[in-house]
Formats: structure tokens, sequence, C-alpha cells
């Protein structure tokens, strides 16, 4: 049923050099199993893709690399170093960024003031509001963010495209390595879609790694450099996207296992296309 | 600032430059369904004027409710109450006087309301901390320095709001039960440092000690008219000079800064409102004698005004308010302190209320258990809900209270005025509650 991938390659197949190596990452809630023995690996300058079905554990596994829970086995390398991430402040520092689902966004406060919520710039005791907003503006302008028409408008007043076009922001703002977004079309339409797409590509062109967690194949095939795939709390494949298409990565989600693909090629080093 | 210069993605711009004309159509396309608030890109002050009405419709109407119901208050009182005395220069001192205990109150009501807490404790609480003021400046007994007085008052107020605060956010019992149980384990502490000392329970503000007239001046003192003036014009000035460079830098920077004619506006309003008070209150308001000058209770209500507005809204404390208030969780994953900023609310909260304690037995010449701390709390609440602040957290502003606190002391004057008795005043500031609560939820749902 698993067939968990071999060794740990220097580089991955795709994009640069591997920025976040994952291995044998085991959690578990009471007695329920989450992640059992999972290898990750996040290259710097490419989109994976973390799919897998409802419970396959995409979230236990994203939240143990952003550090809200702690692995009970395992380890995680950054940039080729153990590390121990325990807090979200932790993976800050790494350079480690998450955009949750629900974007964590206060809907009372303006652009500005979310995106450097918890960090804000402060001068003698006052908040720099002028710095604040010329470095927020330059970030949306970087990610081309063009359709906020102020930085200056509460939150509450934006779509759900520029609500999740903010949270990216914030999370690149701080000289991250590593963005990780959880679900990051799930309540969007067409258009708005399209636009945290554009905004994924271009924070790969950017040479950030980039991991994508998706139910949504349209999006995953349209984004993926790499494909990773979690079936009841196990790795079952990962490897570059072009190595799977939309029956076979469907198989591996429902089944852990697919016929369509040589039992070969499911070894990440082998599968260089 | 260096980590934000070193953003990796300042390194290197072009690999993203080739998708560009990819998605500049999408761009548009989504520009043109998002809603932007007009006033943000308003320019000019018409433009503004007109984005201020749009926003006004979409029912963020901010302070104009409660303005709109100050000035029919007073239209109102002015046309019936016994020869028009609703407007002379005496009573409104006497308004802004009986108002005073009403704003501050209110002020201290703001921090647990924006976190989308309450505290119920304020009426009993904030006269704890004028007891021992009170107390400890009567030459018969402890004859403190008037200082020293009110820093230990305030203290002990500010230690009660701690334990609150500390019970509320690491055990996390709902504020409505702790500070219901603070109001009453407060009146009853009332009543027993009331009981110390040879006053019956009645220590009274009177007599020839410098320290008890010190607090008896709190609410009557009075600033001699010259001296009135010089202040206001002092601060008046100061404010309009950092209100202009501020803009002016903004606006140079290329920031989001309103238009210069409306901050020319803000300028002259503050310079009228400062002048329209000084010049009422320069006005003699005595029958035999003289009474003139601004009362101190109005530089007093000002000054917790302009501190709390500051620290609300210039520094990272208050934005962190803000920011639980509007989603808590989301200021955690922040790295905010939750359990510190919401225990420090209580704390100043309780320390505000103990200021609007103090007032209001300078109101009534000394201390005395006929408090009715009830009716306190509710109008506490009353008035920052009146003025503005909304009862789920996260919008309102200081200022909103002060204003909804004049709103209730104006019911209270005008109804005293009209010879009504008291349970009329309950029945219209009750349902003037009811119509500010009603606008609070009909502008969220707007939204």
């Amino acid at each position: 049923m698993s067939t968990a991938p071999q060794g740990a390659p220097a580089t991955a197949p795709q994009g640069g050099p591997t920025l976040l190596t994952a291995r044998g990452i085991d959690k578990h809630f009471g007695a329920v199993q989450a992640l059992y023995k999972v290898d990750l690996d996040l290259p710097a300058g490419a989109v994976t893709c973390l799919c897998g079905d409802n419970g396959a554990g995409k979230s236990v596994m994203t939240r143990c690399i952003s550090g809200i829970h702690a692995p009970d086995h395992g380890e995680i390398c950054w940039m080729g170093e153990p590390v121990s991430i325990r807090t979200p402040r932790d993976a800050s520092h790494l350079g480690i960024e998450t955009v949750f689902q629900d974007l964590a966004l206060a809907d009372n406060l303006d652009i500005v003031q979310n995106m450097f919520l918890g960090r804000e710039i402060v001068r003698r005791g006052f908040l720099d509001e002028d710095s604040m907003e010329r470095a927020a503006s330059k970030t949306l302008a970087e990610l081309r963010v063009t359709s906020v028409r102020s930085i200056r408008q509460p939150v509450a007043s934006l779509s759900g495209g520029q609500r999740q076009s903010v949270a990216v922001a914030k999370a690149v703002m701080w000289n991250s390595k590593l963005v990780i977004l959880d679900e990051p079309t799930a309540a969007l339409g067409v258009v708005q879609t399209r636009q945290v797409l554009d905004l994924v590509l271009r924070m790969r062109d950017n040479g950030l790694a980039v991991m994508v967690i998706s139910h949504n194949l349209n999006d995953v095939f349209e984004v993926a450099d790499r494909i990773a795939v979690l079936q009841l709390g196990r790795m079952v494949v990962q490897g570059p996207a072009s190595d799977f298409d939309r029956q076979s990565l469907v198989d591996y989600m429902t089944t852990g296992t697919s016929s369509r693909r040589p039992a070969g090629s499911s070894d990440p080093d082998g599968a260089v296309s | 600032m260096a980590r934000v210069d070193a953003d990796p993605l300042s390194a290197e711009p072009s690999p993203a430059e080739p998708t560009a004309p990819a998605d500049d159509p999408t761009a548009a396309v989504a520009a043109a369904d998002l809603v932007v608030p007009p006033a943000l890109v308003a320019q000019t002050l018409p433009e503004y004027a007109r984005a201020w009405g749009a926003r006004v419709r979409n029912g963020d109407a901010g302070v104009l409710p409660v303005v709109v119901g100050m000035v029919l208050i007073a239209v109102v009182f002015e046309a019936i109450s016994p020869s028009h005395v609703f407007l002379s220069a005496n009573n409104i001192v006497n308004l802004f006087q009986q108002s005073a205990v009403f704003m501050v109150l209110a002020m201290a009501q703001c921090f647990p309301l924006l976190l989308g807490e309450i505290d119920l404790s304020v009426g009993y609480v904030g006269p704890l901390a004028g007891i021992v003021t009170v107390q400890l400046v009567e030459p018969a007994t402890t004859n403190w320095p008037w200082w020293a007085a009110i820093v230990v008052g305030l203290a002990v107020v500010g230690v009660w709001g701690f334990l609150q605060g500390t019970l509320i956010t690491r055990l996390r019992i709902p504020s409505f039960i702790v500070t219901l149980a603070g109001f009453l384990i407060a009146n009853g502490v009332c009543l027993i440092v009331l009981s110390f000392g040879p006053f019956s329970g009645y220590p009274p503000l009177a007599g020839t000690s410098s320290n008890v007239a010190v607090i008896n001046h709190l609410m009557y003192g009075t600033i001699d008219p010259t001296i009135s003036w010089i202040a206001m014009v002092v601060v008046v000035a100061l404010l309009a000079v950092v209100l202009w460079l501020r803009d002016a830098r903004r606006r140079a920077s290329g920031l989001v800064a309103p238009p210069r004619g409306l901050t020319i506006l803000k300028i002259v309003f503050i310079a009228i409102v400062g002048v329209v008070v000084v010049a009422i209150c320069g006005i003699n308001r005595a029958h035999f004698g003289t009474i003139e000058g601004v009362p101190w209770v109005i530089p007093i209500v000002l000054g917790v005004l302009g501190v709390w507005m500051i620290l609300l809204e210039r520094t990272r404390f208050g934005r962190y308010v803000y920011a639980i208030g509007g989603n808590a969780e989301a200021a955690r994953r922040a790295g905010v302190g939750l359990a510190g900023v919401r225990t420090w609310c209580f704390v100043l909260c309780s320390m505000t209320a103990g200021l609007a304690g103090m007032l209001f037995f300078s109101y009534l010449g000394g201390a005395s258990n006929n408090i009715n701390g009830g009716q306190l709390t509710l109008y506490a609440v009353a008035a920052a809900v009146i003025g503005g602040t909304s009862l789920f957290g996260g919008r309102g502003r200081v200022l909103h209270g002060v204003l909804g606190g004049l709103v209730i002391g104006g019911i209270y004057n005008g109804m005293f005025l009209l010879g009504l008795a008291v349970e009329w005043e309950y029945i219209v500031t009750g349902l003037v509650l009811i119509v500010a609560v009603a606008i609070d939820s009909l502008s969220r749902r707007v939204r």
C-alpha cells in the first residue's frame, strides 16, 4: 500500500537546492496516528504541492513544519542543518511563513496594519506608520498586487482574492525563504484563483520555496513543479509534477498506489524528467 | 527595516517580468469587482465629502449618530426647557460637570469593549478609588498630601483590575462573571472603607485643608479666564502644528493622506471648539459674586482623552487591543501576548474608572454610601455604546465614550430642567441606548 520514497537527495529533482528536508516525521494525537514516518523535500525555487484526501495528514504535516505541532519523532533539516521548530516564532526566524486557510487577518485593521501585525515598526515608542506603509506598498508592488487601490482600506472591504494576496504578501515580506499556503484557492472564484496562482508562480520565480496544499487538481497541475501525496498519514509518493497525470494522482490520493505509473518511478531520484 | 529591505523579492525582479502581460487583464477584471472605500482615493475636499457620504450609507457612520443625537438633545431641550435655560452658559458648564463622570467611565469601558469583553465592576471599583482618596486626605485622620492619596486610590483599583484581568485571561472565566463578582465585592469593600474614621460613613470634602480642597476642586475648581485663554491657544496651536506637519509629510512622501483642505478644516474645527468652550466658561455664572473660568474637570477629561487616544491609536499596545478585538486568533498567531494585553486593558479600565470615582465624590462634595453603582456601570456601557463603540469588539474610540457621556449627561440635565421625575430619565436613556445599539447592529449587517 505504501511506497515510501527512499534516500535523501542532495538536490531535489526540480528547482534549486533542497531548503527543507523532513525525515521520518511521526505525529500522533492520543490514539490517533496522524503521520507515519513521513519524508518530505522542499527545494528552493520550486512549487511543491502536497496532495491528499481529507484526513490524510496534510494539515498536521504543515503544522509540524510551521511550529504549531511538535513532531513525536523524526528530523527536520533546514539548509542541511538539523533544526527544532517549536513555535511559530522559531519558524519565522528560519524564514518559514505559513498562510493558513483562514488567513488570520483582522477585519477591522487595514492592510498595512495586518501585514505588520506582531512586528510593528516602532520609533521612540510610537508606531512608525509611514515606514510601515512604505514597506507594505513596496512588497505589494513587487508581488504586483495592483488591484488593491489603497493599502489603508480595512481588510473587511477586500474581496477573497485580495485578502489571500494580503496574507501572502504578509508572509513574503519578512525575508522568508519558504512560504506554505494551506488551501489558498478553496474559497475563491475563477478570477481570484487566477490572481493567487499567479502570485504563487511569482514567488517561485523569485527563488522562494513554496508549498501549496490543495484539493483542486486544476490548481495543482497549474502551479506544481513537484507533487507529494499523503494517504492516511503516509507519504505514498513524491516526484516531479510531470510524472503524474490526473488519473494517477487521484489513484495515489485515494488508494495510495497507481497502476498507471511504473512502480520504479515512485522513487523520486529515478523520476527526473 | 533591514529585514524588509533584504526582501528576497527585490533581489531578482527580472524573472517575474515575462509574466506581466499575461496577468494584466486579470488584474483589470479583479479591480472592477472590488469595493474601495472612496475616502481612501479621494484627493480633494468635495471628493472627500462625497466619499464620507458613501461611507455613512455603507453603515460606517462613525461619530455621526452621536453628534446628531447631541444636536437633537440640545435643540429639543432648549426649545422646551423653562425660559430656555438649557443652552445658557451656566447650564452648559453644569452639564459638562454632570457628564464628566459618565464620560470618564465610558472611556474606561472602551478598553474591555474594544477587546469584545465587558467590565461590569466599574460602578463600585471606580468609587472605591474615590473613597480611598477622600479618606486619605481627611485632616482628622491620615491627612495625606492630595497627590499621594490620588496615587494610592488609583493603585488600589489598578491592582483590583489586575486581579480581575488575571482571572479572566488565565483562568478563562468570562469577563461578565468575573466583573459581576467584582462589582458585588467592591460594593462591600466600599462600605467597609467608608466606615473607617470618625465620619459615620460620610467623610466630607469640606474644611480648610489644602489637600481636601484639591480633591474638592477636581470638579468645581476654576482656572482664571486669562490663563484659560492662553492655555487654550497653546494647546490648539500645538495640535494644529502636529496635525499639519504629519499630514504634510505623508502627502509629500506619497502615502495615504487626507487632502489639504480637510486638514485645515480639522484644525479650524478644533480652534472653534476651543474658543467656544473657553468663551462660555469665561462668562460669570454666579448669581452672587463671581464664578468664571474653565472648570478643572474640562482639562482633566480632555487630558485623559488625549492620553488614551495616543495609547490606543499610536502605540503597539493599542494596535494589539484592536487586533485582539478584531481577530484574537490572528493576533495570537502573529505572536501577540494575548493574556498580557487583555490583563492590562482591565487594569487601565479600573484605573480610569477610579479617576471617574474621584470626580464623582468631588461632584458630591464628599464620599458617602449614596452610590448607585449599578447605574454608574450601566451608564458607562451605555455611554460607550451610544458614542459608537461596538459591543462586539474591535471598533470604537475613546472619543466615542466622551461624546456618549455628553449625550447621557444632556438627557439627565434636560429632564431635570423640565422637572421630570427620575423615572423618565431612565426611560429616555434606555430608549436612546436601544437606538444606539440598533445603529451598531444595522451597520454591521450592511457590512
